[in-house]
């Protein structure tokens, strides 16, 4: 009467200490330029070294450049946290994919994309969207930089176990809807915090529905609801993303690892701390139109009222759509938009890319519409090109550039403008994340496709 | 070896925002830095400085009635990107415990990992809390991490709060988690061979 998370989590458990803090072995450890050079600088401060640099991978993402990559970086910061990522990674034998080779990409899109991350693994990130990879069926977290220190010092880190919980979406979705109204849809019912101290594991007929990239749109966001991770049982979707990817085991290993990941599932009868169930066919595209992901809501509908909240609640909820400029009651369709940002661990995939071109073939960019469209690393960006997707996007008068978190967060040049509207199919619409006082309106490609064509925020299903 | 904390008697700092986000306690632009030190300048930086970096008068941090080491902030604190800048700018700042009534997962863990102790009280507590700061902002509070508990000195408002046993000896021992696992890596040698 397990659940997956169990199964995984218990193989994994080195041993438990005082009051249930567990020892948690690591099978894969990702890291980029932003969250480990203090870790690096505490192991040379100790005099230990990293114990298993194999199972550790990097590649710089957040802070490059998405265009003239070729070129060294022009901000001093970004350029000396790249380099130092880089020295670190020659100093101690970890494998880099350094920016500008085939490899290089956002680290949660490169790492399911070279097969590296694999059902059953346990993985850990500076970077709270390694929830991203759970998508293959492991349990897949983001720790801070000290945890990222314990991880290279030991593959362990010290965690207690989280309550586990179950999201079901059951039924069929409608014509429009995409994996990110799925989770847009959740998190507004659910709340930023609504998963906080849980692991989720996403379920039902719908999610079974999904291909394997949508599937880590869903799973990427479920810290957005606080959640320590998000899951899903590996199944045949799975295996057929996998096969054949450069780090997947091959042959006869290939055979072996599919008989052991087709074991891993909840038991029927597992007992989560907490169930949730949704109907596929309530969900409708989604934006936000708030400063944190709970406050989406379905593009024909209106900004909700404050009404009935008490006091503390509605003091923040005024505070974030008096900074987003918008009033309780209004519709979002039509609102006025300057740019549109396609990308990041969320959206940066071949499949968004897809979406968001054959919408727009066809149609013009909408004018005085700035659109960034960033392939979330450099195999998505070279099969755009291949599957002549850039020289769609060029004539609808998009340009592809080059892979990064980007305007995501804005570490690099990519930043929205104060005051100025976006719609992004990143994850997080706080304040001044794109930006100082840019105002970001989360939602899935299509609807920053139809956006972008029209100017105004606008459901996509009138165009299709 | 980090500061231990035992007992801390401070006024407190309020914030009676809600899902305060990492995003806002350290904006991403300052997070280039490859040392743990300086984030402190630039905490809640865009709450607290124009685009000039002139003091914005309105916010709480540059009101010369708050003072304290104990920041006071509204439900979900530190929710959002995992980012341990967030708990170094508040230690840098000059906060050595965070009291709210829910803390995000990661954050929590990042201010345990860097002797910020992150204090989980109820809802009516924090009410109280906010009402005695925001009433007399010279208002005392008093936490006994050994005793776990949290009280407004001089009332009697007091409630106990949990820590896992295991953080609550790192926290008044000052000692990190590396330490201890690099002490078990025979243990852990011992696991990669029979799994």
């Amino acid at each position: 009467m397990n659940t997956l998370f169990d199964k995984i989590w218990d193989a994994h458990t080195v041993k438990t200490i005082d009051g249930g803090s567990c020892v948690l072995y690591i099978d894969r450890q990702y890291i980029h330029e932003v969250t480990s050079p203090q870790a690096f600088a505490g192991l040379r401060r100790r005099g230990i070294e990293v114990f298993r640099p194999s199972q550790v991978t990097a590649s710089p993402d957040h802070n490059i450049p998405t265009l003239n990559q070729h070129l060294p970086i022009a901000e001093p910061q970004s350029a000396e946290q790249v380099a130092t990522l880089e020295r670190n990674c020659a100093q101690t034998g970890i494998t880099i994919f350094p920016i500008g080779s085939q490899r290089n990409g956002i680290i949660h899109v490169i790492g399911p994309q070279t097969g590296l991350t694999q059902p059953g693994m346990t993985i850990v990130c500076g970077d709270s969207h390694t929830s991203t990879h759970g998508a293959l069926g492991c349990i897949a977290f983001g720790i801070g930089t000290s945890e990222v220190e314990m991880a290279l010092a030991s593959q362990c880190i010290l965690q207690s176990k989280p309550k586990s919980m179950r999201i079901n979406i059951e039924g069929e979705l409608k014509k429009g809807v995409c994996s990110k109204d799925i989770i847009l849809y959740i998190i507004s019912k659910l709340g930023t915090g609504g998963g906080t101290g849980h692991f989720v594991e996403f379920a039902g007929s719908a999610i079974r529905s999904l291909s394997m990239e949508a599937r880590m749109t869903i799973c990427n966001m479920s810290i957005e609801m606080g959640a320590r991770g998000g899951m899903i049982a590996p199944d045949q979707t799975t295996f057929d993303y996998l096969k054949g990817r450069e780090f997947a085991p091959q042959g006869k290993a290939w055979d072996e690892a599919v008989a052991r990941w087709s074991e891993l599932r909840s038991d029927d009868d597992a007992v989560f701390d907490r169930e949730v169930t949704f109907s596929a066919e309530e969900i409708e595209p989604m934006i936000t139109y708030g400063t944190n992901p709970g406050m989406g809501m379905a593009i024909s509908s209106v900004i909700p009222s404050s009404e009935g909240m008490d006091t503390a609640s509605k003091a923040s909820y005024k505070k974030a759509l008096s900074y987003m400029g918008f009033a309780e009651g209004e519709k979002m369709t039509g609102k006025k938009m300057d740019y549109v940002f396609v990308g990041s661990c969320t959206n940066g995939r071949i499949e968004d890319l897809r979406a968001f071109t054959h919408f727009v073939k066809g149609r013009r960019k909408a004018e005085g519409v700035t659109a960034w469209i960033v392939p979330g690393s450099k195999e998505v960006e070279r099969m755009a090109i291949e599957e002549g997707l850039r020289d769609i996007l060029q004539e609808a008068g998009f340009e592809l550039r080059q892979p990064g978190c980007s305007a995501c967060l804005a570490m690099n040049e990519d930043k929205i403008p104060a005051g100025k509207y976006c719609v992004a199919t990143s994850n997080r619409n706080f304040e001044g994340r794109q930006g100082p006082d840019a105002r970001t309106m989360l939602a899935g490609p299509l609807v920053a496709a139809a956006a972008a064509v029209t100017g105004v925020v606008t459901d996509p299903r009138e165009l299709m | 070896m980090r500061n231990k904390f035992t007992t801390l008697i401070s006024g407190a700092v309020p914030l009676p925002i809600e899902n305060i986000d990492t995003d806002q306690i350290i904006p991403a632009r300052f997070l280039k830095a490859t040392t743990r030190e300086g984030f402190g300048e630039n905490l809640f930086r865009d709450w607290r400085y124009d685009k000039d970096g002139t003091p914005k008068q309105e916010f709480v941090m540059n009101s010369p009635l708050y003072k304290g080491e104990i920041l006071l902030a509204g439900k979900n604190f530190g929710c959002g990107s995992s980012r341990e800048h967030a708990a170094w700018a508040i230690e840098g700042a000059g906060f050595r415990a965070v009291v709210s009534s829910f803390f995000a997962d990661i954050f929590r863990n990042n201010a345990l990992n860097n002797g910020l102790l992150p204090v989980t009280v109820s809802e009516q507590m924090l009410s109280a809390l906010f009402a005695a700061v925001q009433e007399e902002p010279a208002t005392q509070i008093k936490i006994n991490l050994e005793a776990q508990t949290i009280e407004i000195v001089g009332t009697t408002h007091k409630e106990s709060f949990e820590i896992a046993p295991y953080k609550k000896q790192c926290m008044m021992n000052g000692y990190d988690d590396v330490d201890y696992l690099v002490s078990i890596h025979h243990e852990i040698e011992e696991f990669e061979k029979r799994r």
